[in-house]
């Protein structure tokens, strides 16, 4: 027996210090459907699925399954209530084995002997719905797909009716990803229902039967799908025309600034991450590098920016080699960075603000003078810093920790840029940031671009990609599926590479 | 009603003074119900503490000489958690200190001018206490031996060494059947304010010290690298800080001053070395909570260093007294302690009730 | 004295000796599981030890020793828990206050103690027909009971660790308490159970010291062990089997001390082997690169877990 026929969340206000995150949203579902819930990064979709799996209340609303009001509290209430949410990170042990993940917390298992239960289970969906993963293996040694599944089969054995995924393919190349959908077809036929969070308008083309799209917190649409095309969805979704790029001064080619050549790297499990690189990025150019994430993008940048072993190839930095050479010896001769997980990897949170305007370059003549710092020179960059980027913080002798991710991000980049580079390598520097802050810093790449420097920019956002490229290679396992000019191609066309077609190899019909 | 647990961003140094000294306030209240339950009228044993210490000029002065190895060590320990480095080690960097002043005493001292005695003594006190601190930075480094259990372990082992030099290879000559080695020559000795057993040279040198590594911590390249590690590892290496030059550094100064206390210890107090309990009443264990006390800032450890010694010298003063156990020094430390790091909570955290509609 | 008889005498010392040791291990075991370090064995152990001292002494009961001596035991470890769950503060300066708080507590209690030895002590257990056996009989068969106890809860320790819901829901705590949170698990109360069976473990460890191997209270008479304690739940990897293992040669290197001292080794390099063993240890896994990996710790061993948080 399905415990929820019919789900509706109806009339839901949520906002946050100063954003109305979610503003008289109604959304509903039965059993059976496949909702895409379409909007752009920052349009209230996750939030909105949060009040559902109890992990934030609304300010006002209800929520009624099956006819009758239920309150939602805490994920425990959503779980009984038959609601499974699969977060974008997946929530597993990796050092425990696909059962153990599995049996955690399930409470029909008995107390000895628990996995020999959770076993059967497991068997038995993967006949019915074709959740094949081996139940012996240890998370970590499963590709991102079959971790998927696991999630999947976690929520199946709580019950779970309604199945909320958020962003589930970000992780998956193109054949795992047809993969998924092919399970949640076979739910639907079974009669569970999945809300798909997404921002991507072929998938929600694809899988769904019914979309609902968002824009700012408040809903844009709604349609069966058959009833709406691409360009349709897209207007909703966006409700603007795409700016097609940002102007950019035109410049001749300029020269090598960075040579990558032959480029092998591992990653921490000790497979081959990057393989065979080569890769040349020009002074006046902004150098792109598209792709799934995972797929060697992270290693490629800490093996040119040094904080990563070399297993062969070479580096090269203006003409000069720097392959293994220490962090700071490549800092200091040109090549700095803003890295990805910008508060874990970028700044030190209990620091001053002004203390961490000089990470890495604190060593540097005037920032210290032989062993001192030499903090008035310190502060006086830091007021710089926050002047010319826009950077919004109390004063600059406050925690760092006390910033917005915006604001924390802009001094980053602001650190980075006003060391004049001869390569900025950007990865994912406007992830998870709002419109305003996301322009801000593509601009400054571009300023960066136009005044003589040269910037490798790593992003899985493509629109920003061909806004701010000059050329676009496209990573898939290591290796660049192709180089294209972004005028001269299609976001199909990287799409199709970012799957693993080399360029030109595959007719997109 | 529902007790809510924010985050707090930085509530600004008046603030964190007052729950710091909230703490210390709650620790002493947690004392006075342990000589309550002893049956033993708590105001009065706590005022009879620092009555002990501070009361008089004898307790002022033992005081001061309890607080010279403290604040020593204190300064350095703070070093060391300042960059997350957990050297619990600091007694047996002292007994290094000791063992190696002991033997350039014995051995060149008597051939040797006074200052040039004292300067080669602080050397090689600070030598044998750098290096006995350097070992668990190069184990955790390049083998990734817990720091915690390294120095641990080396404190036994270090005093396995005294005791086995004392009753075996450097037993003293003059020293009948007694654990001791030869007094150190007169020269070596270290001279005392009179009826006291102060060393002025030994007082400028801690200060210095704290001042100095205070200066080191906030306002040198070094010390901005030692809080960088410590507070994110994963910046530091990002930065390019070299871990193993720096930690090997940090933990250099930190069991080096600790050896400097040893040499103060023996030059200043003892004369010969003798049972690690003898030249170390637990200097090392009580010097951590000097450094957490001292907000891991060198120069506050000259404050709480001062303080802690004052409850040692007290906790003396009432022990022959009332008839306590030597431990009970050991249950004030725990307890403070224990509160200081509780009052750390309501620095980091904002906690309100509120009335549920 | 014939060379067996020698081995067989050192064989059951080492036993009796690893008990403490493989008690403290399994009890450290089980709160590293659940992500929380507890620095405060040594401590816990010290209490443990004048508790069951003073209750066997005053009392005449070794059992009743054993029982108080595992609540007191407890009773500490919930400080730690409270400091480093509730109120989510550093674990290695908890569990160093811990430490100095345990040992200062047990000095202060036993003062009027010292010196007096137990009449009365845990009776010898020969587990009929098994301890007639050659050599194995007397080796495992014939001791007092916290012997045969540590070896069962050993077993339990193990057996529930590994096959049964309490163990998955431990571990995951320790690994990934967001997942476990996810699944509806109450993280902080798996992590308070398991840092206070912990304590009790050290707690019983500690009695077995004061009236079963040595049948009277010295100050500071854990003499590390505590502390080996913790490098032994490293040796063991987190796993109870292996904590077996490490008990038992730690104890030999105890007995070990006492057998090689007529041969004419300075008792103070003696006394050194098991704190240069541990070291020792450590420094052998930390060399291979296979060892470096298979010491992965729990996860969120010794990190804060803060409910709602990304």
């Amino acid at each position: 027996m399905r415990s929820i026929e019919q789900l509706e969340m109806r009339g839901i206000h949520k906002s946050f210090v100063g954003v109305q995150a979610n503003r008289d949203v109604n959304l509903s579902i039965g059993a059976g459907d496949i909702l895409g819930l379409l909007g752009e990064n920052g349009a209230g979709k996750t939030t909105l699925m949060n009040i559902l799996y109890g992990l934030y209340r609304p300010d006002e609303g209800e929520i009624f399954v099956n006819g009758e009001e239920v309150v939602i509290r805490n994920p425990r209430d959503s779980m009984r209530a038959g609601i499974g949410m699969i977060h974008q990170h997946f929530m597993l042990v990796q050092k425990h084995t696909v059962l153990e993940n599995v049996g955690l917390g399930y409470e029909k298992a008995p107390f000895f002997f628990p996995l020999r239960e959770v076993r059967k289970r497991i068997e038995a969906e993967a006949d019915r719905l074709g959740l094949h993963v081996d139940p012996d293996k240890q998370i970590w040694e499963l590709s991102a797909g079959e971790q998927q599944r696991v999630e999947i089969l976690k929520a199946l054995l709580h019950d779970a009716d309604l199945l909320i995924m958020d962003e589930p393919t970000s992780v998956l190349t193109p054949q795992e990803a047809d993969g998924l959908f092919d399970i949640l077809r076979a739910m639907s036929r079974e009669g569970h229902s999945v809300i798909l969070i997404s921002h991507k308008l072929e998938e929600i083309k694809a899988i769904c039967n019914r979309v609902l799209v968002l824009r700012k917190g408040t809903v844009t649409g709604e349609a069966q799908i058959e009833d709406v095309t691409m360009a349709d969805l897209a207007r909703m979704m966006v409700g603007r025309e795409i700016a097609d790029s940002y102007p950019k001064a035109d410049l001749p080619e300029g020269e090598a600034v960075l040579e990558v050549r032959n480029l092998n790297v591992q990653s921490d499990q000790a497979v081959p991450a990057v393989q065979d690189l080569n890769l040349t990025v020009r002074r006046n150019e902004i150098f792109g590098i598209a792709g799934v994430s995972g797929n060697g993008q992270r290693e490629l940048v800490e093996a040119i920016s040094g904080l990563r072993h070399v297993e062969s190839g070479a580096v090269h930095l203006n003409g000069e080699k720097i392959t293994n050479r220490t962090a700071r010896t490549i800092n200091d001769s040109g090549l700095t960075h803003v890295p990805e997980e910008r508060i874990k990897f970028g700044i030190v949170p209990n620091l001053f603000l002004y203390e961490n305007a000089v990470l890495k370059k604190h060593h540097r003549n005037p920032f210290s003078i032989r062993m001192r710092m030499n903090y008035p020179r310190v502060k006086k960059h830091a007021e710089t810093l926050v002047h010319d980027f826009n950077v919004d913080a109390a004063s600059i002798g406050v925690p760092m920790k006390n910033l917005s991710g915006g604001n924390i991000q802009k001094m980053i980049l602001g650190r980075e840029i006003s060391a004049e580079p001869d390569l900025l390598i950007a990865a994912h520097p406007t992830y998870g940031l709002d419109v305003g802050a996301a322009e801000y810093i593509r601009k400054q790449l571009i300023e960066r671009r136009d005044t003589g420097g040269s910037v490798l920019l790593v992003s899985e956002d493509l629109e920003e990609l061909f806004q701010v490229c000059d050329r676009i290679a496209v990573m898939y396992e290591g290796r660049f599926m192709g180089i294209v000019p972004p005028a001269a191609t299609t976001i199909e066309q990287v799409g199709l590479m970012m799957a693993g077609c080399p360029a030109g190899e595959c007719d997109e019909d | 009603m529902k007790i809510k647990v924010f985050p707090r961003e930085y509530a600004g140094g008046p603030f964190n003074a007052l729950v710091l000294l909230l703490s210390l306030l709650a620790g002493l209240v947690a004392v006075g119900v342990v000589f309550a339950l002893k049956e033993i009228n708590p105001f009065f044993a706590i005022f009879s503490i620092f009555k002990g210490s501070f009361g008089s000029w004898f307790g002022i002065k033992e005081t001061i000489t309890k607080a010279i190895p403290l604040i020593l060590i204190g300064a350095g320990l703070a070093l060391a958690y300042r960059a997350k480095f957990w050297n619990i080690g600091a007694e047996s960097q002292l007994l290094l200190g000791a063992i190696f002043a002991t033997w350039v005493g014995l051995n060149w001292g008597p051939s040797l001018p006074g200052w040039a005695a004292y300067l080669l003594m602080f050397l090689a006190g600070f030598i044998g206490g750098a290096l006995w601190g350097m070992i668990p930075a190069v184990l955790k480094i390049h083998f990734g031996i817990n720091e915690v259990i390294s120095t641990l372990m080396l404190n036994y082992i270090a005093a396995e060494i005294v005791k086995f030099l004392v009753v075996g290879p450097w037993k003293g000559e003059t020293k009948y059947g007694y654990p001791y080695t030869d007094d150190l020559p007169d020269q070596a000795i270290l001279w005392l304010f009179p009826y006291s057993r102060v060393s002025p040279l030994l007082v400028v040198l801690t200060v210095f010290v704290a001042l100095f590594l205070c200066y080191l911590v906030f306002r040198s390249r070094f010390g901005y690298e030692i809080r960088v590690i410590g507070e994110n590892a994963e910046a530091a290496r990002y930065a390019g800080i070299d871990f193993f030059k720096t930690l090997l550094l940090v933990m250099a100064i930190s069991g080096g001053v600790a050896g400097l206390a040893g040499v103060g210890e023996l030059a200043a107090i003892h004369h010969h070395l003798s049972y690690p309990e003898t030249i170390s009443a637990g200097y090392g264990f009580t010097a951590i909570i000097v450094a957490w006390l001292g907000r891991l800032n060198p120069a506050y450890t000259i404050l709480s260093g001062l303080f802690f010694a004052g409850i040692v010298v007290g906790g003396d003063a009432i022990q022959m007294t009332m008839g306590l156990p030597a431990a009970t020094v050991q249950v004030f430390n725990g307890l403070i302690l224990t509160f200081l790091i509780m009052g750390d909570f309501f620095v980091h955290h904002r906690v309100t009730i509120q009335r549920e509609a | 004295m014939p060379i067996l008889e020698i081995i067989e005498n050192i064989l059951v010392r080492t036993v009796v000796a690893g008990t403490p040791l493989l008690l403290g291990t399994l009890g450290e075991v089980v709160a590293e599981r659940s992500g929380i370090l507890n620095l405060g064995v040594e401590g816990m152990m010290s209490v443990g030890a004048v508790t069951g001292f003073i209750v066997t002494f005053t009392t005449g009961n070794p059992w009743l020793g054993l029982l108080v001596a595992t609540l007191i035991g407890a009773a500490f470890s919930v400080l730690h828990a409270f400091i480093t769950i509730s109120l989510r503060a550093n674990q290695v300066v908890s569990g160093l206050a811990l430490t100095m708080l345990g040992l200062g507590v047990s000095g202060l209690w036993g003062k009027p103690y010292i010196g007096r030895p137990l009449t009365t002590k845990m009776a010898e257990i020969r587990i009929p027909v098994l301890s007639e056996i050659p050599v194995l009989g007397r080796v495992l068969f014939s001791h007092d009971p916290y012997v045969y106890l540590s070896i069962v809860l050993g077993i339990v320790v193990w057996f529930l660790l590994r096959y049964s819901k309490l163990g998955i829901t431990l571990r995951s705590v320790g690994e990934n308490p967001r997942a476990a949170e996810t699944q509806g698990i109450n993280v902080n109360l798996v992590k308070y159970i398991a840092v206070v069976v912990g304590g009790a473990f050290a707690g019983m460890a500690g009695a077995h010291l004061s009236t079963a191997y040595s049948k009277s209270w010295i100050e500071g008479m854990t003499s590390g062990r505590g502390w080996i304690v913790i490098a032994l739940t490293i040796f063991a990897l987190w796993e109870p089997s292996r904590a077996f293992l490490g008990a038992y040669v730690f104890g030999c290197i105890f007995v070990l001390q006492y057998v090689l001292q007529p041969l004419g080794i300075s008792p103070n390099i003696l006394a050194m082997m098991p704190y240069l063993a541990t070291l020792g240890v450590l420094f052998v896994y930390g060399l291979s690169s296979a060892g470096k990996r298979r010491m992965s710790a729990p996860a969120m061993l010794g990190e804060p877990y803060i409910r709602g948080s990304r």
